[in-house]
């Protein structure tokens, strides 16, 4: 039974990391149908900077917690700029030519920002310093699990709550999904489709970085390729819960992590990505647009 | 009108690739007279996350045949190094041996990573091209008897996987052993072969056999598992990025249980990423070479010219460069020379003299075990 919990617990923390990811994906496809192959890079940017902050941040004498805090703030700052600029840049002159003209694109995108790093950082793995602090209450739990997976959990749930929020009850996020439903219509209506796109690639891009820090304060070290497994993993767990729905994304990451983690656990890890992907293909073939997506309805 | 140009671009464009076609063979021609220089590959990962195990060849080899030229060459011609980088991947290497071949090069020093080195070989023997590596450990690339132009300065994983086991069972006296791999070429490899000695030793138990996913978001799970069979030891097959990263997650889970792997976590590269989690972990190696006096003599001549200590596989990549440059020098620059050279003279390299065997393998190459102490590796015994 402890051996199940703790799975459990390790699938849910990695499936939270993939929803961090899984959200940007889904919200840019939720309203230009665009597969931003790039997001992965934006998440391990969010990662080296924080590491760049949190170096230079441990030479004030700062405590473990409050360089986290600052170094995700400044991280997820950073990497939402790269976001913006990315969709300036490589996304929004190709808007409305073919859809496989953007997808290049973010490939190229992709490819371009993994390189960069590579250049200006380096090509090796570079620890990441273990910001989060032992929670001396979790040593009496029964359950063995740590505290930054504690710290994973409590974040993404956050940031789950803060985003429905947003999507349910602003401005912003009445015109977001305005904007998803019919971009035209919307633009007619008044609303600044350009600033939405800008603001989900923005909102994207904090999330991702801030999925990329945590993990990488769990696992201890980065490098320029990072982004690249946990982009396909978020992206898988995007389409599994219906690629376009925010509330499908996350739990397809669930799905997900917990897929792999038990998977892992009980009969071999060798074949992690196997689970991964075959669940994927039997959701698929149940329910073709994902466990909560809006079934396609052609427009005649 | 609309046809006729058509034929004519077609026309026009057939002769000027003929045209260059010819060009190009006259190049080749005029390169392959008396006095132009030999070309020889140098292939491995010279970036990315394994690049520590490829440049250090480079080096050897730069070092080696600077030597050769400021004495004149080989039978007076001079050896120009074609440096190329393949990241270890096997896709990209193949890519790599295509535009070696293309160069006209008379062999390779290379390829570093087992994975790598099997998806040019073949590519390789069709052109008649000695391939000598300094690292592929993979048994099958000797004992398999495909590949008769391969030969390397290092022993195989057999031999390392012996020594791990025997070091587990005698030395450490474990008896229930975990052993993970990264799924390549050469993990598993080396994986299979330490369970197989285990097994066929009888005193100890593989308790738990398992591949690990290189680049996984983490490993909390394979290590829960770890944990719930109690094991003695863990063994690893597989290079130092994963390797940090389970003792590391291990380590933090308050596991003490003790970690050994291979050559490819005997780097220091792994000591810095891994941290305080390294300190204590084994790993088998190369032999330490520091009192043979060739080795002294490159090591302080590197340090000289790069102002640094060589890193993991330099010796290897030396030895490999003098044999071949020797193998040459006795025997010409065709295939057949080189290999009979290769076979039947013994050279006198940092590894010290060195033959090559039948299948390839150098005779007179071992390895020994190491120990993390105060952050470096240190020989045990």
């Amino acid at each position: 039974m402890n051996y199940f919990l703790n799975l459990v617990i390790g699938g849910l923390t990695r499936g939270s990391i993939y929803a961090l990811l899984a959200l940007g994906y889904t919200m840019v496809y939720g309203i230009i149908e665009l597969i931003n192959f790039a997001h992965g890079e934006i998440y391990m940017i969010g990662a080296f900077t924080a590491l760049i902050v949190a170096l230079a941040l441990s030479f004030l004498g700062l405590d473990g917690i409050s360089i986290l805090v600052i170094a995700s703030l400044i991280a997820m700052v950073y990497s939402a700029a790269y976001g913006f600029t990315m969709e300036k840049i490589a996304y929004k002159p190709v808007r409305n030519s073919l859809r496989l003209s953007a997808l290049i694109s973010a490939i190229g995108m992709s490819l371009f920002l993994q390189n960069y790093v590579r250049l200006a950082q380096t090509s090796n793995f570079v620890p990441f310093p273990t910001l989060i602090p032992e929670m001396q209450f979790l040593q009496t739990l029964p359950v063995r699990i740590n505290s930054a997976q504690v710290v994973i959990l409590t974040t993404t749930a956050i940031v789950m709550v803060a985003l429905t929020f947003l999507i349910k009850f602003t401005r912003i996020g009445k015109s977001m999904r305005a904007a998803s439903q019919d971009k035209t219509m919307a633009m007619l209506l008044g609303v600044n489709v350009n600033r939405v796109i800008s603001v989900t690639f923005v909102i994207g891009s904090a999330t991702a970085a801030l999925g990329g820090v945590l993990i990488s304060s769990f696992t201890g070290q980065i490098n320029f390729y990072i982004g690249f497994m946990a982009g396909i993993k978020a992206f898988v767990a995007a389409v599994l819960g219906g690629i376009g729905s925010i509330p499908g994304a996350v739990l397809g990451s669930f799905v997900l992590g917990l897929t792999e983690s038990l998977g892992a656990g009980y009969i071999s890890s060798d074949y992690e990505d196997v689970f991964a992907f075959a669940i994927l293909i039997i959701i698929l073939i149940l329910k073709p647009s994902g466990l909560l997506g809006r079934p396609e309805n052609k427009k005649v | 009108m609309k046809s006729r140009n058509k034929k004519l671009v077609l026309a026009v464009a057939v002769m000027s690739v003929l045209a260059l076609m010819v060009l190009l063979t006259s190049a080749g021609q005029g390169e392959r007279a008396a006095t132009a220089p030999i070309r020889i590959g140098v292939a491995g990962p010279h970036s990315g996350d394994l690049a520590t195990f490829g440049l250090p060849t480079v080096n050897a080899s730069r070092m080696v045949a600077d030597r050769i030229n400021e004495a004149g060459g080989i039978n007076g011609r001079r050896i120009e190094l074609i440096v190329e980088d393949e990241l270890c991947q096997p896709e990209v290497a193949a890519n790599t041996a295509a535009k070696l071949i293309g160069d006209g090069v008379t062999a390779i020093i290379g390829h570093i990573c087992s994975g790598a080195t099997f998806a040019v070989l073949e590519t390789y023997l069709d052109s008649n091209l000695v391939s000598i590596s300094p690292s592929a450990t993979n048994p099958a690339l000797t004992q398999s008897g495909d590949f008769p132009n391969f030969f390397r300065t290092i022993a195989s994983d057999d031999a390392q996987a012996r020594l791990q086991v025997d070091f587990v069972l005698d030395t450490m006296d474990a008896r229930r052993i975990v052993i993970l791999h990264d799924r390549g070429d050469y993990g598993r490899g080396l994986a299979e072969f330490a369970r197989g000695f285990v097994e066929a030793d009888g005193r100890g138990q593989v308790v738990l056999f398992d591949g690990i996913t290189p680049g996984a978001v983490d490993y909390s799970a394979i290590i829960a598992r770890v944990e719930a069979a109690r094991p003695d030891v863990v063994m690893y097959g597989g290079y130092h990025p994963e390797a940090s990263r389970l003792i590391g997650q291990m380590r933090g889970r308050g596991m003490t249980v003790p970690f050994i792997s291979g050559d490819g976590v005997q780097d220091d590269a792994f000591i810095q990423t891994a941290g305080a989690a390294a300190e204590g972990v084994f790993a088998t190696g190369p032999m330490d070479t520091a009192d043979n006096p060739m080795a002294q003599d490159a090591t302080s001549r590197h340090r000289e010219r790069f102002g640094e200590d060589p890193g993991p596989f330099f010796m290897n990549g030396y030895a490999a460069a003098v044999a071949l440059f020797a193998a040459i020098e006795a025997g010409g620059t065709d295939y057949d020379g080189i290999r009979n050279a290769l076979r039947n003279n013994t050279v006198e390299t940092p590894l010290g003299p060195i033959r090559f065997d039948e299948r390839g393998d150098a005779m007179g190459v071992g390895f020994a075990v190491y120990q993390v102490q105060n952050g470096r590796y240190v020989e045990l015994r």
